[in-house]
């Protein structure tokens, strides 16, 4: 390998980011490796297991963190945002901002003395705000790396003026109220961009009737209930009453196929929503579930396999039709009304949860970030790519892979992302 | 070596494992074991923290063996002995207990008799650690060569990405010219660009590209060797080349089914999508009334899968029909309509908009093509209609080519039920084989579109440029070692080895069984079937194994 060659940089910090970054570090390339939240692992880290397979996410996942946060090509970039890109194909110029943790991450070694002192307790982000945390934490328990932040927007003494608590705990002195945000000058030789996805928010279809009924919940927030190191330690209860829900509605096409919302299928919904309904069927064989579709898309390898099991042995039923409208009788049982298009009749059914399949969507930051880097977006703001050429943007040297540039799963995520790592080591070892 | 001392660390993996057992006390009870001077339980030993505790005990308890305790070796035993490198500890001094996924996920239910099976575990784990021997990886180098077998998008685009990255490229190809199955499609969806187009606009660069030498009309006959050294014999006609080469990229591609004896298919009147191609490629498309079935010897008992393109492709189709012959009506009968993401739900849409009609039927009730026309209970309306047709079009799925299985016999890499090729781990490893230094990409994995299958192909050239950049590769020292003492020169071992890496060779004392140690697997078959007991494999000596069974034995009387 040419000593001299660029080195690459890599916005995002979930599978398809660590993926890219692993190859290319793996093939001697130096990698900047940037993540905006305090810890790297994405979205996957937040999946309680993985379809068609069922394999613990966090477990297949985590060996890759570690493998990121130990190599020697790889320098992580945490809490940390890209501000300005100059320069082309070749050699760009990058503005890094490194935001403070306040605490040093040399020391710090996730004790956990600090959190059990601190006072705040608000909606914790990586749980789906499903419970609540403190303002000193940990972003998630295999969190890499595996060291405490301070939430500045909650922290007592950063917004107050008063507290320091954690710094009198703290015995290794790990807690630095005197950080700054630092700006980082990165000089690379490509780009590859792989910022990933924000499930829609259906508080906007109203007949949906999420927020407004606590039996209703989107398909994030079921994978952190059902996960044994979610909020509930993975008993699927439910919020109104703590009760195991055992009769469930999964409602697919949540502001996908929609066009009020997203004219554009999600992908990955059908096949979680089987898995989210096995999952839960595992947990309790008493669960009967029921699924709202308009077309099965079950493409993949092994996915119509795993669609017949779901049918036959975890007691799911597929009803072929969009759900209309979701009310709720007296004891929050949630009633989910539909027209069973195969039978053309409207029908209604009373279930303990309904889970809102929501469509994968952009960042929201994405229009700056891409105005940053100086390419384009689709119409529905995923990053634009060609059909037929699809891991390229519209500026040479930056590349893409991941949902950011459509709705995936995982494994065509990771294809992805070894092939944009690929297009960058064309450009850098050029 | 002097005193062994053992290290045990027990994991908790949140409530996966301490939820069900009483972790705290696993960690006492291993303390009390012989040889084990240290002990511990972490709620995640795979984190951060737990593996700098790991590295701290080491330093400070002088720790020689290290044991853990926690979920499975197929996910974590590599960063576990990894962790103990970076601690000046030999890696195969690790030992791996699983009381995860072979204990507290199957005895859920009862606390008190799965944490002594948990015991029991950690016992045996410990007395096998005792006894284990540092080993030593061995490094080979990497011939700066690839071959690409198949020569569509896919390998093309391997070839000439590696090519970029100045690596040697031999491109094998079955039929007399580059292109695969584009040279059989008209347009691509959904940009209607013509599939001759880009075959000609790659091929011109692969020509222009010295670094890649392409043999067209010629097949694979033989691969042997290991990753960084394959010698791999290529026919040509009647030649026959030899080539030597670092890694290996697997893109052959697949075919769509033959629809015989199915909807009275005639190749005149009842065509395949691929039929209607080529029809409308020369501009003899004539029809009036076009009738597509989809999910044609599809998503069936005997073919369960969905091949994921016929959807698009009937869209596609549709739309030229209707570019063509606006007049023409064409009804497109389906089951589900596939069009995912973002590019091809538009698609869906503007195909909708041209006034194609789209009926759904179930697999209960088939359409059934008769005296010229089609029957079809439509779903939706829950009524029997009867489409008088010109042309009727049947969606095929693509499967795998026939001789796949023999590639992959010569590969010595699996297939899956229907014949496409098994990647390493169907999440995390989608391009990768579980054999190092082969690789795959497009439909030879299974169906995908032009954009899939580039996708993969440069995904596929990544992982096989990883050994190429780097120029070596380290190969486990887990394998089959031969005592030329014991050894009797039989040769049993060298017709049982799967993987051709032990073979029997002269030597000053005779005839002599000898490993290939980048070859071998250490799989044991030939280790279990030597009658003279010579050959040992590393890492799971009879020792080491008997050590482990002895304390099972005293636990189960």
């Amino acid at each position: 390998m040419d000593e001299k060659s660029k080195a690459v940089l890599v916005i995002g910090g979930g599978i398809a980011g660590i993926q890219a970054a692993l190859d290319l570090g793996d093939m001697g390339i130096k990698v900047h490796l940037v993540e905006k939240k305090p810890s790297i692992g994405g979205r996957m880290a937040q999946l309680d297991k993985t379809f068609p397979t069922n394999d613990c996410s966090i477990c297949i996942l985590a060996p890759k963190l570690a493998d990121c946060f130990r190599h020697p090509n790889i320098t992580l970039h945490t809490l940390s945002e890209i501000k300005e890109v100059t320069g082309q194909i070749g050699d760009f110029s990058v503005k890094l901002r490194k935001y403070a943790r306040f605490v040093d991450e040399e020391k710090c070694v996730n004790c956990g003395d600090c959190t059990a002192k601190c006072p705040v307790k608000v909606p914790d982000e990586f749980d789906m705000e499903l419970r609540k945390r403190e303002a000193i934490y940990p972003y998630y328990l295999q969190g890499v790396p595996a060291v405490m932040t301070i939430d500045r927007e909650n922290c007592l003494y950063l917004t107050r003026g008063v507290c320091r608590i954690c710094e009198k705990i703290c015995t290794r002195e790990a807690i630095d109220f005197e950080q700054k945000d630092t700006d980082v000058m990165l000089n690379v030789g490509a780009i590859i961009v792989a910022t990933g996805f924000v499930p829609f928010d259906p508080s906007g279809i109203a007949q949906y009737g999420y927020k407004r009924y606590r039996n209703v919940i989107i398909s994030l927030e079921y994978e952190r209930l059902i996960c044994a190191s979610g909020p509930t330690g993975g008993h699927l209860l439910r919020r109104s009453d703590n009760k195991p829900a055992e009769k469930i509605a999964f409602v697919q096409c949540v502001g996908s196929r929609d066009f009020k919302n997203n004219r554009y299928c999600s992908s990955v919904c059908c096949m979680h929503a089987t898995k989210e309904a096995m999952l839960a069927y595992e947990h309790n064989p008493k669960v009967k579930s029921y699924i709202f579709y308009i077309d099965l898309r079950a493409a993949g390898k092994g996915f119509q396999e795993y669609v017949a099991r779901g049918e036959q042995k975890y007691n799911i039923s597929y009803i072929r039709g969009r759900a209309a409208k979701i009310t709720e009788d007296h004891d929050e049982n949630p009633i989910v009304w539909y027209e069973e298009t195969l039978s053309s009749k409207t029908k209604k059914t009373t279930v303990d949860l309904a889970v809102l399949a929501t469509s994968l969507m952009p960042r929201r930051n994405v229009k700056e970030l891409a105005k940053v880097l100086g390419v384009e977006l689709d119409e529905y703001n995923f990053f634009k790519t060609d059909p037929l050429n699809p891991l390229d943007t519209t500026r040479p040297g930056i590349f893409v892979c991941g949902c950011c540039r459509e709705p995936t799963d995982i494994p065509e995520s990771v294809a992805q992302a070894s092939g944009a790592a690929e297009r960058a080591a064309e450009t850098v070892m050029r | 070596m002097s005193e062994v001392r053992v290290g045990v660390f027990v994991c908790h993996c949140g409530t996966n494992i301490g939820g069900f057992l009483d972790v705290p006390g696993l960690a006492k009870y291993a303390l009390s074991l012989p040889h084990v001077v240290f002990s511990q339980d972490n709620l995640y030993t795979c984190s951060e923290a737990g593996l700098t505790e790991i590295k701290n005990a080491i330093a400070k308890k002088k720790l020689n063996r290290v044991v853990v305790a926690s979920c499975t070796p197929r996910t974590h035993e590599p960063l576990f002995r990894s962790t103990c490198k970076e601690a000046g500890l030999n890696p195969y001094l690790f030992q791996f207990v699983n009381i995860r996924d072979q204990c507290s996920w199957v005895h859920m239910q009862d606390r008190e008799r799965a944490t002594e099976k948990a015991k029991a575990l950690i016992r045996m784990g410990v007395a096998r650690a005792v006894l284990l021997r540092p080993l030593e990886e061995t490094e080979v180098e990497v011939n700066p060569c690839a071959l690409v077998i198949g020569g569509g998008i896919a390998g093309m685009t391997s070839a000439l990405s590696l090519a970029n990255l100045d690596f040697e490229v031999k491109l094998v190809e079955k039929e007399n010219r580059l292109g695969g199955t584009l040279n059989s499609l008209y347009k691509l969806y959904p940009t209607h660009e013509e599939a001759s187009k880009l075959v000609q606009s790659k091929t011109e660069e692969i020509e222009k590209n010295s670094k890649i030498e392409v043999l067209t009309s010629s097949e694979v006959k033989e691969v042997k060797g290991f990753i960084g050294n394959y010698d791999v014999t290529v026919r040509q006609g009647e030649k026959e080349r030899l080539f030597k080469v670092g890694v290996i990229i697997v893109a052959t591609g697949a075919e769509t089914l033959k629809p015989a004896g199915m909807y009275g298919y005639d190749g005149e009147t009842v065509i395949t999508q691929m039929e209607l191609e080529r029809m409308l490629k020369e501009g003899k498309f004539d029809a009036d009334t076009v009738v597509m079935i989809q999910c044609v010897g599809a998503r069936n008992e005997k073919r369960v899968y969905c091949s994921k393109v016929c959807c698009p492709t009937a869209l596609k189709n549709a739309m030229l029909i209707k570019e063509a012959n606006p007049d023409a009506q064409v009804f497109v009968l389906y089951r589900d309509m596939v069009t995912h993401g973002t590019k091809y739900e538009d698609y869906y849409g503007k195909a909708r908009e041209t006034g194609i009609t789209f009926i759904k039927y179930s697999p209960e009730r088939q359409p059934v093509v008769e005296n010229g026309s089609v029957r079809v209970y439509d779903e939706l309306l829950d009524e029997e209609l009867s489409l008088p047709y010109d042309l009727v079009v049947l969606s095929t799925p693509m499967v795998a080519h026939n001789d796949s299985a023999d590639l992959a016999q010569k590969l010595k890499v699996p297939v899956d039920e229907y014949g496409f090729f098994l990647e390493a781990h169907v999440k995390l490893r989608p391009v990768d084989f579980a054999t190092d230094g082969i690789y795959m990409c497009g439909c030879a994995h299974w169906p995908a579109n032009v954009g899939e299958s580039v996708s993969q192909a440069y995904g596929a050239a990544s992982r096989a440029s990883i050994p190429l950049s780097v120029g070596h590769v380290k190969t486990e020292p887990l394998i089959a070692v031969v005592d030329e003492d014991e050894c009797s020169g039989c040769g049993l071992c060298e017709l049982t080895c799967p993987f051709k890496a032990i073979r029997i060779e002269e030597t000053e004392k005779g005839r002599k069984a000898k490993v290939i140690a980048a070859s071998c697997k250490g799989c044991g078959a030939c280790g279990a079937g030597c009658p003279e007991k010579a050959i040992t494999m590393q890492h799971f000596t009879d020792k080491q194994l008997l050590a482990q069974v002895i304390p099972l034995a005293e636990v189960i009387s």
